[in-house]
């Protein structure tokens, strides 16, 4: 267990988590301003990746296909809104999850019934196949740094937009009192659907960069889903913030668990032991963070309505 | 109410043994053919009904059923085939936890099965029984005969990864009891785990000299971009569960000059193995998987069993299945006292086909006539 590890699983851990972020502010947002449980979140996700690889083997420009995986999930997002979750914002939380777990269902028949159940072909751009040599001298994939890059800049940038701009105020105002910002004359129809349609577009971004590592395939969104909202419930719900300092304890929690935890058991017990209940344990290990930070702060880290 | 209950069956036997007696065969096959992984049960089913066509019996019906990867679906489904349509013949499951589900009970209920591809420790040791047959593999064969190819290629130090379930640990267990050696280390990685990014890491920090997976499906698609990508130069080995011809055109170039094992591969020079991989691609216009070519070989063992006996007549119909007096595509095939395969396990390389595609080259022979080490536990 060198130092040069240690960094490289920072990294991972690091990379796991600003993609967990891109996913979780989407869900945190909705949230946030409308009350909405969205289990079809991961869905977003799988449109943005399949969106994604189709352009980018027709048009064999990887650009131009995360461009179109942005917009499809947007899109997406935005008619999924119009059509079925605006009848939902006054319904009880059972209502809503039992509505998009349809979706779900819909979405990933339905991405089966046009693709077929084998994966599809999605590679990193050539220029982005590089190493960059990290300290202690292990090769690190560009790619991977620019999945990071990219998290960050959208950090900043929803940052910005929450805390600077006209919309951003009517979504904090949203956050804490929905009736009256809608008495003030605000659109709130429009605002939802703007707020849902870039949750939306931020998961197809997760997933299209996500899947050129990883495969295309269809349920591909729902693993990460179930992270996404351990990452939520442990930054507070409804809190970008919470959602990025959550998303990047997570990723890195689990990553150097799933590491050091069974070379940890093998101080002291026989490797094969070892290895199975260190392996068992590191799948546990987030959800017990999750415990431990819950029982500590029952709203998460940074609750948005305290 | 039992005594009710018994009557029922009672009388649902007679009714089946009444209509065993008529000359026509039925054959009842669930497989899985929706859904994940369901390239092998599509794979299956089109083996074996390219040979039940080159036959041209009109006399055998079979009956194809999709258990959708469902224990529970395919338990009724079995249920149905046997008091509803009372076929004489089952086969087709993929899953050894759907043939776990579906087997004992058929098998005890006298029902001939044939597995062309499952084959769970339990049904070759303690559970064995006279009307189950295994045309496949026992699970362990192939993970075992790339250990021993490993050591025999004098790789010292392998690094040993496999998904945290039942058949990642039994496939780990079964490299390292021919393997022999000591492995640098073992790696458990969550099922349906996309990112390895971590395990990367660890399996370049390691002193490994090699490297043995067994991860299946989109898992095996997934570890092998980001091997690709990451720049570890290390040897890959792994079984033909990651290496089929489907999973290797998805996965791409990355795939090339990894080493797998499997009891059969398409440039096998044998007679029987020329007239199926040509019959496939004609008929279905894609390359055959091993799924296939067991598909294909659990018709032709049906087929020749059924020259000498009808499964009517329990015990010819099963002695005659136990000769295995068929031309297996896989070169020479007969049956251990457990019935299942005592069989040559093959290495495949992934190398750059005629049109640039990956596909799998033959390599040598890895063991021969390789047996299950649990026919020792088994008791017929």
């Amino acid at each position: 267990m060198s130092v040069t590890l240690l960094i490289e699983q920072l990294i991972n851990g690091l990379q796991l988590g600003t993609m967990l972020f891109l996913m979780a502010s989407g869900l945190t947002l909705v949230f946030g301003v409308m009350g909405l449980i969205n289990l079809a979140h991961g869905s977003f996700y799988m449109v943005g990746a399949y969106a994604t690889a189709v352009v980018s083997a027709a048009s064999g420009s990887f650009l131009l296909g995360l461009a179109a995986g942005v917009i499809a999930a947007a899109a997406t997002g935005a008619l999924v809104e119009l059509i079925v979750i605006r009848r939902l914002y006054h319904r009880p939380h059972l209502d809503q999850v039992l509505a998009t777990f349809a979706l779900i269902l819909i979405f990933s028949e339905g991405t089966r019934w046009l693709f077929g159940s084998s994966p599809l072909w999605l590679n990193p751009p050539e220029w982005l196949n590089g190493f960059a040599t990290l300290p202690g001298g292990a090769r690190y994939p560009i790619y991977r740094l620019v999945i990071i890059g990219v998290g960050i800049a959208v950090a900043i940038a929803l940052y910005v937009v929450i805390s600077r701009t006209r919309l951003g105020m009517r979504i904090r105002a949203g956050e804490s009192d929905r009736e009256m910002i809608g008495a003030l004359g605000v659109n709130i129809a429009k605002l939802y659907t703007l707020v849902f349609a870039m949750g939306a577009a931020l998961a197809g971004l997760a997933g299209a960069m996500v899947g050129a590592l990883q495969s295309v395939q269809v349920g591909m969104g729902e693993p990460v889903l179930i992270l996404a909202f351990v990452v939520i419930v442990i930054g507070g719900i409804g809190s970008i913030k919470g959602a990025l300092f959550g998303a990047i304890l997570v990723g890195v929690v689990d990553t150097l668990g799933r590491v050091y935890l069974p070379a940890l058991f093998n101080n002291f017990m026989p490797a094969s032991e070892a290895t199975a209940i260190g392996a068992a344990l590191a799948a546990m290990l987030i959800y017990i963070l999750m415990a431990v930070i819950l029982a500590f702060k029952p709203k998460g880290l940074f609750a948005a309505h305290d | 109410m039992n005594n009710i209950a018994r009557l029922g069956l009672g009388l649902l036997l007679s009714s089946s043994l009444a209509t065993a007696h008529a000359e026509d065969v039925k054959i009842g096959m669930i497989t899985t053919l929706s859904g994940g992984g369901s390239h092998l049960g599509v794979d299956v089913r089109d083996g074996f009904m390219l040979a039940m066509e080159q036959a041209g019996r009109d006399d055998i019906e079979v009956l194809i059923q999709d258990d959708a990867r469902r224990p529970d679906l395919a338990r009724t489904l079995s249920n149905e085939f046997m008091q509803r349509d009372e076929v004489d013949i089952m086969t087709g499951i993929i899953w050894s936890n759907l043939a776990m589900a579906v087997v004992p009970a058929a098998v005890r209920q006298g029902t001939f099965y044939l597995s062309p591809n499952a084959g769970p420790s339990d049904l070759a040791g303690r559970m064995c029984h006279e009307n189950y047959f295994n045309v496949a593999y026992q699970n362990d064969n192939l993970h075992g005969a790339m250990g021993a190819y490993m050591r025999e290629q004098g790789y010292e130090n392998p690094i040993i990864m496999a998904p945290n379930y039942p058949a990642g640990t039994d496939a780990l267990a079964g490299f390292k009891h021919l393997f022999e050696g000591e492995v640098v280390d073992e790696l458990y990685t969550q099922i349906g785990q996309t990112d390895y990014a971590a395990e990367i890491a660890q399996i370049r920090d390691s002193d490994a000299d090699s490297l043995f997976f067994f991860l299946p499906g989109g898992m095996g698609i997934s570890f092998m971009k980001q091997w690709d990508n990451s720049g570890v130069d290390m040897p890959v080995f792994g079984a033909a569960f990651s290496f089929d011809e489907i999973l290797i055109k998805a996965v791409g170039s990355a795939s090339i000059g990894a080493m797998n094992t499997s009891l059969w591969a398409y440039d096998l020079d044998n007679e029987a193995n020329h007239a199926f991989v040509e019959g496939f691609q004609s008929a279905y216009e894609r390359m055959p998987t091993l799924y296939a070519a067991q598909g294909y070989d659990t018709a032709n063992l049906i087929l020749s069993a059924l020259e000498k006996a009808h499964p009517s007549d329990k015990d010819a119909f099963r002695e005659a299945l136990r000769e295995a007096d068929f031309d297996s595509v896989r070169g020479e095939f007969r049956f251990g006292p457990n019935h299942h395969p005592i069989q040559d396990i093959y290495v495949r390389e992934v190398v750059e086909g005629d049109d640039g595609e990956p596909t799998n080259r033959l390599v040598g022979v890895a063991v021969e006539d390789i047996q299950d080490v649990y026919h020792t536990q088994c008791e017929m």
